[in-house]
């Protein structure tokens, strides 16, 4: 087995991560969708960081997770006001924009 | 110990410098993880339940976490565990307890064949990926064993306040810019005065007048035979007090009349009240 397997492993977790943000509607699934591909690119580092022998790749998954626990403070705070004002997580039932 | 952990390590360094072939154990461990990985991300696909597709991307991180520490990163392990498993998805179940656990999603599509669309758009990235990265196969690794070189966080350590410093202190800024800002967004203006003790204590005595009762309520009847709360207590005239057997009981009409327990002090308090009453009108 080569490392090669590892970013294979990282590209099909990625897709299907967008898949799922793709498809479902529940705004908690789209964000847990988003949370995998951010898992799967953070395996992609970890993998490269090997490769090159060079610690920078493992910073770099540092940093990705530091932002992905700010981002999900914030998105989740912004589903909680969603639901508290219109009764529904579902990313369908915002839609005070359209005409 | 650090000899046998060099001595663990020399032949894993010189079959992934020279062969670019990962040892046994952790293909083994590879093998065995990866399809648990791609049948619990399916499940964050496919799962009508909100829990489950939570469950199923806890399983994926701790896997991940695994792999991480398989693959010479253990300080990325660890926060891996922390942050993810523990925090953000902990955080992830709380707000599904705010929002409701049994919000199962709709299967109504709002745009016509989204569901193909979507599949088709994410196959499609799946195997443009994965052509890339097997075009790029051929890797050279050269291993972590000499990066790692006196423990893993420490040399971590070394990038992140080195050359990193200034994006470290940027990330800093930024979790205390996300955590204001959730306070900021989850916070509620209010909208009606604050209603206390004291508000509660005077709306009760304001009411006084519409027959509102600031004394407990008496309690039920105690007598020879029964002591039970379905009984009314006699008050000072006699009669049956209503509001000494609990409200629950007499809206569901499951109290008792005071004869069905002791017919004699029925009848006595009956002929006491004539008694009584016949007295004040001669008087």
């Amino acid at each position: 087995m080569s490392l090669t397997h590892y970013l294979v492993l990282a590209a099909i977790l990625f897709s299907i991560g967008a898949t799922t943000a793709l498809l479902r509607r529940n705004a908690i699934i789209v964000f847990l969708g988003i949370e995998l591909m951010l898992n799967a690119t953070n395996l992609a580092f970890v993998t490269f960081s090997r490769v090159h022998g060079n610690l920078d790749g493992q910073v770099m998954a540092f940093f990705v997770m530091v932002v992905a626990a700010a981002e999900v403070v914030v998105g989740l705070a912004i589903i909680v006001t969603i639901f508290r004002t219109r009764r529904s997580a579902s990313v369908d039932d915002v839609n005070l924009l359209k005409s | 110990m650090s000899a046998t952990m060099a001595a663990l390590a020399g032949p894993v360094a010189a079959s992934l410098g020279s062969t670019g072939q990962t040892p046994t154990g952790e293909a083994v461990l590879f093998w065995v993880l990866a399809p648990v990985m791609v049948v619990s991300a399916l499940g964050l696909l496919f799962a009508r339940k909100t829990v489950h597709a939570a469950m199923s991307v806890v399983l994926v991180m701790i896997s991940l976490a695994i792999l991480y520490i398989a693959q010479d990163a253990p300080f990325l392990g660890v926060v891996q565990v922390i942050v993810y498993t523990g925090a953000v998805m902990m955080l992830f179940l709380f707000v599904l307890m705010l929002v409701g656990v049994d919000s199962s999603d709709s299967f109504v599509e709002t745009i016509t064949g989204q569901r193909w669309i979507g599949l088709l758009l994410g196959t499609g990235l799946a195997v443009v990926l994965v052509g890339v990265v097997l075009n790029a196969a051929g890797l050279q690794p050269t291993g972590l064993e000499s990066a790692n070189e006196g423990g893993n966080p420490g040399r971590i350590a070394q990038v992140i306040f080195g050359d990193y410093l200034f994006a470290m202190e940027v990330v800093g800024t930024l979790l205390v810019t996300a955590a204001v800002g959730a306070i900021v967004m989850t916070h509620r203006p209010r909208l009606t005065p604050l209603v206390g003790q004291r508000e509660r204590a005077d709306a009760r005595v304001a009411r006084l007048e519409q027959g509102e009762i600031l004394t407990p309520l008496p309690a039920p009847g105690v007598y020879a035979t029964s002591n039970a709360l379905d009984v009314a207590a006699l008050g000072p005239d006699g009669l049956p007090l209503e509001a000494s057997v609990p409200r629950v009981l007499r809206i569901r009409g499951q109290e008792r009349p005071v004869g069905d327990v002791s017919a004699p002090t029925a009848t006595a308090d009956q002929a006491e009240i004539t008694a009584s009453s016949d007295e004040e009108e001669q008087a």
